[in-house]
């Protein structure tokens, strides 16, 4: 197993900055340049069918973070034939806030990018229909940012909770 | 502007009769299980285009563990799938227990495991009922919950909630397994194969209901695999892959079980595969139980677990535990755990559940991730839908095993 | 006192008002108890009691459950077309409910002799989905609409293959007059005629099935699919006449079984005092095997209700026709 993946950093040597072998499953850190190419070269050639998951991660103030990116996406990909497992990770700027999207190769990308685009703010180039999924339409703000508070105070509620609050006061009031 | 304040504002303005017509299969709605808004783009019965909007039952559980411990964390598990809580809580408390490199002892691993098919029966207990009373055979629905009611009878006596169970902890099981619960435990084993078919005779090879899931939604297997369903929707395009044989975990490496598989990928070969995979469950916890006395006597807590008691509940100071390397206690329940991520994935009953855990050293998770099944068969709603009509579409709803807190979280 | 009330009794006219009163109070009791009865059937199938609070055994469910309907809040919408809206359940009701009078219940006792009674009662049962038609349209919402028209659809092709299967019946009889098909069944050598006409029996009760929109074929009002269907927005009383409405086509459809296929009022035995003892309980046999039927059976999507329609019993009924024919010319 490791001997292709250290054969990878060889052959993407632009896009792979990392490999490391000593987590609990191999992992592969890249550059958001050429990444399309990387993860469509694991998924029709290594054979990397399936992909579990794709998350984003705010390593803003994180005490033992070793580079600047604030995000990172994170992929998971399976193989089916030879059940191995690696994980790609691709580091995000705050100020340059955007990735590729994999949804040409897999379809159910299409919601998991959706998520991190609600959550986190990361847009995805190339992705059919960017829209808020779990949140409603015309929330503000990214929820799951480190900056954000996990409780909303009172004037920075969402303005439909806010007109009915102010309904039933009205109404409390008469 | 997003296509459903778009539709929204279209069908407030005018009600117009032209092709494409719109209806809203809305959050309340009988037979969605749960709040999920479908907006449907309809050329007579047929569906043309389908838009599944989700996220009113979202309750921000992945921001809420980042303030917990986590130990506390595990009862936010829970309410994710509340129909088999305890497959989810072995998701959690495996990922953790990857993170801070704790060795289950195997009583344990026994008992999550029957913990685990017990959740798996119950289930897929409630998708047969609510299926078959979709489709409009209202018996099968009782006689489901019958049984049903028989294994949340036995879960009550083992962790005493019948719903929500938080009985799987990290680094083993909350309490352990008396008598009385084994022999229940032996009785039901005994008599479910002969309850089943008391629900296949009604409807296994009934004209209506072979007609009515035949040839519907068939997906094949590579566009499965695309659509990243897992689970008995996957397994029912002829794909035998279960997490339980590829990445085996707790006791599945001990047991013996078939993965049934279907072949065309329709929604009567899953049905046949989750009946299927009713009979498997029964006889999994049938040899988990046969296993269980030799392991009389051993610890149901794994050694440099997080404690988990309350100080003010012993009745003798608990003796200070040897520290494992880069676990350290501090009073109670605050865990200190290494820094570094873990990720672990269970069959849960409706598909792969996966759990991303990324630490940063103190007691709270910095990130933790959770990847439910339930999100991603609501995604793949509009591709299964694309060409069937609305009586279909419930169908349709009924074969993913849908639950919205799953998908929302 | 007494003489004289007697001698009201032999004018016509007041016999006969006498009579429709007696039929409506039981065809109303029949109806209100047979919801009693699916409710108590259906849930012994399930291994459940059913209601059993009302009343000894739960006998007084119906009552109560008309009382709670009348007492509701009537709700509607602002957009309906009030008149249509009101009108509606008033059709249905009173086209399912109109045939009773036309069946013989005993030797003596028709209401209403018509020489095209079978005839009559066919169109009624057409002129009935006119008031769930319109139900749906004037409910003005995209479900009651949709509930309506699929119902409207299916109760016209359902109707065709019903015909056809009475078509072989009067065919055989000679006649329309249905105490006159109830007594050509006597005078036939098998004494009904379910055993000659199987298939026209078969093909009846099916479309029966289909016109009172009960389980398999109950799309229009399906809970899980179109929330309630055609009655969507009704509220109160007028739910409380729909729901009638349903029951007593119900009735009709069986007591119109009985009188054609099974043999009417005749029984192998006279009982002295009930003569309608026989009738009865041919009505509850019918009524109960509805009723079974909905507690099995999943429910047929409609482009599968339309096909088992047209595809499947019309055909037959043709068929049957024919056969009959055939029969008749040579015997």
């Amino acid at each position: 197993m490791s001997g292709w993946i250290n054969k990878l950093k060889d052959q993407f040597s632009s896009v792979v900055l990392e490999v490391q072998l000593d987590k609990d499953y191999p992992t592969v850190i890249c550059n958001r340049e050429g990444f399309l190419d990387l993860i469509k070269h694991l998924k029709e050639e290594k054979g990397f069918t399936y992909l579990i998951d794709l998350c984003g991660v705010d390593y803003l103030n994180y005490k033992h973070k070793k580079f600047e990116e604030r995000f990172e996406v994170v992929y998971h990909l399976y193989n089916l034939d030879t059940k191995e497992l690696i994980r790609l990770k691709v580091r995000i700027k705050e100020d340059d806030c955007w990735h590729y999207s994999v949804t040409p190769l897999w379809k159910t990308a299409n919601w998991f990018e959706r998520e991190v685009y609600d959550m986190f703010g990361i847009k995805f180039e190339g992705h059919p229909d960017l829209r808020r999924v779990l949140m409603p339409e015309d929330w503000e703000g990214y929820p799951l940012r480190k900056d954000y508070p996990l409780y909303l105070d009172e004037e920075h509620e969402w303005s439909v909770y806010k007109k009915l609050i102010e309904k039933t006061k009205m109404e409390r009031g008469k | 502007m997003s296509l459903a304040l778009e539709i929204n504002k279209k069908q407030l303005n005018e009600d117009s009769w032209e092709e494409p017509y719109f209806i809203n299969m809305g959050p309340q709605h009988p037979s969605t299980h749960g709040v999920l808004r479908l907006l449907l783009q309809l050329e007579g019965e047929t569906i043309v285009g389908c838009d599944p909007i989700i996220g009113q039952l979202h309750r921000g559980v992945e921001k809420l563990a980042e303030s917990l411990n986590y130990n506390q964390a595990i009862v936010l598990s829970d309410r994710l799938d509340y129909i088999a809580s305890a497959a989810n809580n072995i998701a959690f408390a495996l990922a953790f227990e990857k993170l801070m490199g704790l060795k289950v002892p195997r009583r344990a691993r026994l008992i999550r495991t029957i913990v685990c098919e017990m959740a798996r029966i119950c289930n897929h207990l409630l998708w047969l009922a609510t299926h078959a009373l979709d489709i409009g055979a209202m018996t099968v629905f009782l006689y489901c919950f019958r049984d049903r009611e028989w294994l949340l009878n036995i879960f009550e006596k083992i962790c005493g909630a019948r719903l929500t169970h938080t009985y799987v902890r990290v680094g083993g099981v909350r309490l352990d397994f008396t008598q009385e619960i084994i022999d229940d435990l032996y009785k039901f084993t005994e008599e479910f194969p002969n309850r089943i078919p008391d629900y296949e005779t009604l409807i296994d090879i009934n004209r209506i209901w072979l007609k009515r899931t035949k040839n519907i939604a068939v997906v094949s297997a590579e566009e499965a695999i695309n659509l990243g369903l897992t689970g008995p929707c996957l397994r029912g395009s002829g794909v035998p892959y279960d997490v339980r044989k590829f990445r085996p975990y707790d006791a599945y490496d001990e047991v013996e079980f078939i993965v049934p598989t279907g072949k065309n990928g329709d929604t009567y070969d899953r049905y046949r595969v989750r009946m299927e995979e009713m009979r498997q469950s029964n006889y999994i916890i049938k040899q988990c139980l046969d296993k269980l006395p030799e392991t009389q006597g051993e610890p149901i807590l794994a050694e440099g677990a997080p404690d988990l008691l309350m100080p003010k509940r012993l009745k003798k100071p608990k003796p200070m535990p040897v520290p494992k390397k880069g676990v350290v206690f501090r009073g109670a329940d605050k865990p200190i755990v290494p820094v570094g991520e873990a990720f672990a994935a269970i069959e849960s009953p409706k598909g792969e559940l996966s759990v991303y855990v990324v630490s940063d050293g103190s007691s709270n998770p910095w990130r933790l991730r959770i990847r439910t099944p339930s999100f991603v068969h609501i995604s793949a709603i509009p591709e299964l839908t694309k060409g069937h009509m609305i009586a279909d579409l419930v169908a349709i709803i009924g074969t993913l095993d849908i639950v919205l807190g799953d998908s929302d979280r | 006192m007494i003489e004289q009330l007697l001698n009201l009794l032999n004018i016509e006219i007041v016999k006969v008002i006498l009579a429709a009163v007696i039929l409506v109070a039981v065809t109303l009791l029949h109806v209100a108890y047979l919801t009693y009865a699916e409710r108590k059937i259906i849930a012994r199938m399930q291994q459940r009691l059913g209601p059993n609070r009302v009343g000894p055994r739960g006998l007084l469910q119906p009552f109560a459950d008309m009382f709670k309907l009348m007492f509701k809040e009537d709700v509607i919408p602002k957009a309906v077309d009030k008149p249509t809206f009101w009108v509606a359940p008033f059709i249905s009701l009173v086209c399912a409910g109109t045939g009773v009078a036309l069946i013989p219940i005993w030797k003596n006792f028709v209401l209403s002799n018509i020489n095209v009674g079978l005839l009559f009662i066919l169109a009624l049962s057409g002129l009935g989905s006119y008031g769930i038609l319109l139900a749906g349209w004037s409910s003005n919402s995209r479900y009651a609409l949709l509930g309506g028209l699929r119902e409207g659809a299916q109760v016209i092709s359902y109707e065709i293959a019903m015909s056809l299967a009475l078509l072989s019946v009067v065919l055989m009889a000679g006649s329309f007059n249905l105490r006159d098909i109830v007594n050509a069944q006597l005078n036939s050598p098998f004494k009904i005629y379910l055993i000659p006409q199987i298939i026209g029996f078969f093909v009846f009760m099916i479309s029966a099935v289909a016109e009172c929109n009960r389980t398999p074929f109950d799309l229009p009002e399906a809970e899980q699919e179109l929330v309630a269907g055609y009655f969507t927005e009704y509220s109160g009383l007028r739910f409380a006449l729909f729901y009638l409405a349903e029951y007593a086509g119900m009735i009709v459809m069986s007591a119109l079984a009985v009188t054609c296929f099974l043999g009417g009022w005749a029984g192998p035995f006279d009982i002295p005092y009930i003569p309608f003892f026989w009738f009865f309980l041919k009505i509850y046999f019918i009524l109960f095997c509805y009723i079974w039927i909905r507690a099995t059976l999943p429910r047929y999507r409609y482009d599968q209700v339309m096909g088992l329609g047209w595809k499947i019993l019309i055909p037959l009924g043709l068929a049957n026709v024919f056969l009959t024919a055939i029969f008749k010319l040579i015997f």
